[in-house]
């Protein structure tokens, strides 16, 4: 279906041209024609015309760190959920993990979270590829056929390679073709069983502690390495003060080194898991607040290439168990503009075209892909947003499959009001 | 002394006469005083009032079991489950005779290593024992915070009998208790806590027991053995045992627990006997009335030498002893709290 729209007297944020006015969107034939001012003739030739006034009109939001768990695990999410949860978050475009089961480890599996993704008919659904077989860090996995497929970078999220010398042979051989390659940064020697931050409240709440000493040693090792052979890489979900200091030495440096931080490491800490309450496990684990302060810091220094939810969302009876034996994981998606402006926009650390930078240009560039910005030509995925709309988190309305998110029950500012993939209004608020 | 036995003996015999042996019960120190809780989870979150209160009561528990008719009718009627998913000798045999010494039912539920892969979990373990109306269930797990998260989710009164490396309360209970009974008091006493500190749950209990209750008390062991940000705690540490021992009222020397050491926190048993071991040559540098305490089951010639063990300053088997009266003080109080909140 081919959709003609104008999007009327929003304010038009568009950070990749410096654009930030209240001015009119035209769209034609599902892409980016014009951006101005556009009379009454304009707006009967078109076959929709949406009034933004008063609202903030992007380029489509794009997250790059979500898991919807399919194949393997479609009782937690799947791909047609975990985008339609993402449709009505703002999102137009998602980056899917390779952790399900079996592993995204091929072009046939790349091509199999494509096709889900086309046929739910949300967001554009992209993936990322393992970087090594089975995630176990021992063999390369396919990365040139799955970059012919569409990869969009790799990465054995959930886990870190942890033998430097198969790091080392990956990167080089990433070489071949212009991916990223992502890095989920922690020592499994070092953090060892643990489940929260290693610190004073694992010590008195009993439970085995991952040291940030395990974070900031990969991403420390894995940055020697991008010196030798240059390959782009990104950190995952930086969370600790030292990777802060680690990125902004790699950037100074000039290396071709990315980096995004999650909602909740900017927004929880430690001493939320002092309740035993799973909904606070995650991997990488909440922090101090020295961690989120110098997070917070690092974007305002502008060191912080792209915010991603890292959505993880896992069914209520495994979340039920001991904290020892809960998975970790916040499925986040559905509160992500929220969250962002409460952390970030609140305390001033950035302004909107601020925020969307890190939500739309910069991700893009990360991952390769032709998005993020309203240019002429680009395909036309567009999110309109109300700044000012208060709200209430109520994880029982998720669209989403999942319900462990920590933030229900709390107030935020920011709510999607439409979103538009491709021209086509694909998420509209009731 | 005998206040609460007889409490105990008036309260079921004379059920009329409740309110007014309650009021006396909770006369300490001239202080109006209630028990209001019907779980026990930690010591972390107990005053120092709470935990005399139960020291107190234990001491009126104590004769119980040195009469010929071992059993006070308090819990007649009421159901004990010990939920243990832990292997445990005397924590489980201590509980199960402490309630059975107050006349309750006692069940006992031993499942071995809980997780989701292998069975049932833990909340479904607590719906089912929750069916089969249960008024108090011991628990003892692997997981921190295990009892608390039962204790959300049951109506039943949950004593926790160690989670983890969390806490173990009633183990810190009777400690406290036996420095009570040897020193009088422990205000301003200097307690050492030897040993693997970051994997042990008594050690945790007791640190928090002690200091509620006025001592000062240092942690020593190896820096690997140490928990993370350990200087927050209100404690000292020390790497030096030899440091240490000629300063103290009390040492309390853990247990190796081999089976949680990961990775070689230590070079061998030799060296760390050599550090941390509490052996005659150290005893004869420690004061003459040093208190040794153990919470067993001892690691001969690891922790302790076996001299030492037995010798006269150790009041190992007087702990074992104490566990029985503390454990039915806690079960006492923990039912009488259900008792008076309406569920």
């Amino acid at each position: 279906m081919v959709d003609h729209v104008l999007i009327k007297n929003g304010r038009v944020i568009d950070p990749a041209n410096n654009l930030d006015e209240v001015c009119d969107v035209l769209i034609l034939d599902g892409k980016i024609a014009e951006i101005g001012r556009f009379n009454g003739a304009v707006a009967k030739s078109v076959e929709r015309v949406i009034d933004a006034t008063g609202k903030l009109v992007t380029p489509g939001l794009i997250d790059i760190h979500v898991h919807f768990r399919e194949p393997g695990d479609e009782e937690e999410e799947t791909i047609a959920s975990g985008s339609a949860a993402a449709v009505a978050a703002g999102f137009t475009s998602v980056v899917c993990m390779p952790n399900t089961n079996p592993t995204i480890e091929n072009e046939t599996d790349i091509e199999y979270v494509h096709r889900k993704g086309r046929q739910a008919r949300k967001t554009h659904v992209y993936a990322m590829g393992a970087i090594t077989k089975k995630r176990e860090g021992v063999e390369l996995a396919e990365m040139g056929m799955m970059a012919e497929a569409g990869a969009r970078g790799f990465t054995d999220d959930g886990h870190g390679v942890q033998d430097v010398s198969v790091m080392l042979r990956a990167l080089k051989y990433a070489r071949m073709f212009d991916r990223v390659v992502a890095q989920h940064c922690q020592d499994d020697r070092i953090v060892g069983q643990g489940v929260m931050n290693a610190g004073y409240y694992s010590t008195i709440l009993g439970l085995p502690g991952m040291d940030a000493l395990a974070e900031e040693s990969m991403l420390w090792r894995d940055i020697q390495l991008i010196r030798k052979t240059g390959v782009r890489y990104h950190a995952q979900h930086i969370s600790t003060a030292g990777s802060v200091e680690l990125i902004r030495q790699a950037k100074k440096d000039s290396l071709p080194v990315t980096c995004e931080v999650t909602p909740h490491h900017l927004l929880l800490t430690e001493e939320m898991c002092a309740e035993y309450d799973t909904n606070y496990k995650v991997n990488p684990p909440l922090r101090s607040k020295k961690d989120v302060d110098a997070l917070k810091g690092a974007i305002a220094d502008g060191l912080v290439d792209a915010l991603a939810t890292d959505h993880a969302p896992h069914l209520q009876s495994e979340k039920e168990l001991e904290f020892l034996a809960a998975p970790f994981g916040i499925a986040s998606i559905e509160c992500a503009l929220g969250l962002y402006v409460k952390a970030l926009i609140d305390p001033k650390i950035l302004d909107w075209p601020g925020l969307i930078r890190l939500m739309t240009l910069n991700p893009a560039r990360i991952i390769g892909i032709d998005k993020g910005t309203l240019g002429r030509g680009r395909q036309g995925d567009v999110t309109i947003i109300d700044p000012d709309a208060e709200w209430v988190v109520d994880v029982n309305k998720f669209v989403s499959k999942s319900r462990n998110c920590p933030y229900h029950g709390w107030k935020l500012r920011g709510k999607v009001d439409k979103t538009l993939v491709g021209g086509e209004l694909r998420f509209e608020a009731d | 002394m005998s206040r609460i036995l007889n409490i105990v003996e008036r309260h079921t015999h004379h059920s009329s006469r409740r309110q007014h042996s309650m009021t006396m019960a909770i006369m300490r120190k001239g202080k109006q005083f209630r028990w209001q809780r019907k779980h026990l989870i930690g010591l972390r979150d107990l005053s120092a009032e709470e935990i005399h209160y139960i020291l107190d009561t234990a001491q009126g528990f104590e004769q119980i079991s040195t009469r010929s008719v071992k059993k006070a009718p308090p819990l007649r009627g009421k159901v004990v489950v010990n939920l243990f998913f832990e292997d445990s000798t005397r924590t489980r045999t201590s509980f199960a005779l402490a309630a059975s010494r107050l006349s309750a039912d006692v069940v006992e539920f031993t499942m071995k290593n809980s997780s989701v892969s292998k069975g049932e979990t833990l909340l479904d373990t607590a719906r089912n024992l929750e069916s089969m109306g249960v008024d108090i269930v011991v628990i003892r797990h692997n997981a921190a915070g295990a009892p608390k998260l039962l204790s959300r989710n049951i109506n039943a009164c949950v004593v926790n009998a160690g989670d983890g490396y969390c806490e173990h309360p009633t183990q810190a209970l009777l400690d406290v208790y036996t420095i009570r009974q040897m020193k009088g008091s422990l205000e301003g006493l200097k307690i050492a806590i030897v040993g693997d500190i970051s994997h042990s749950r008594v050690a945790r209990s007791d640190m928090w027991a002690m200091t509620k209750l006025g001592a000062e008390v240092t942690l020593v062991g190896p820096p690997t053995l140490m928990p993370a940000d350990v200087g927050r705690l209100p404690v000292n540490t020390s790497y030096s045992l030899d440091e240490v021992i000629e300063k103290v009222d009390v040492i309390n020397m853990l247990r190796i627990q081999f089976e949680r050491l990961g990775g070689n926190p230590f070079p061998s048993i030799r060296e760390y006997s050599r550090y941390f071991g509490l052996t005659v040559e150290r005893m004869q540098r420690a004061k003459p009335d040093i208190v040794v305490m153990h919470p067993g089951p001892i690691n001969r010639g690891v922790e302790m030498e076996s001299e030492v063990a037995d010798g006269t300053n150790s009041v190992i088997l007087r702990q074992v002893t104490n566990g029985l009266a503390v454990r039915m003080a806690v079960l006492f109080l923990v039912n009488q709290a259900a008792a008076e909140t309406p569920a």
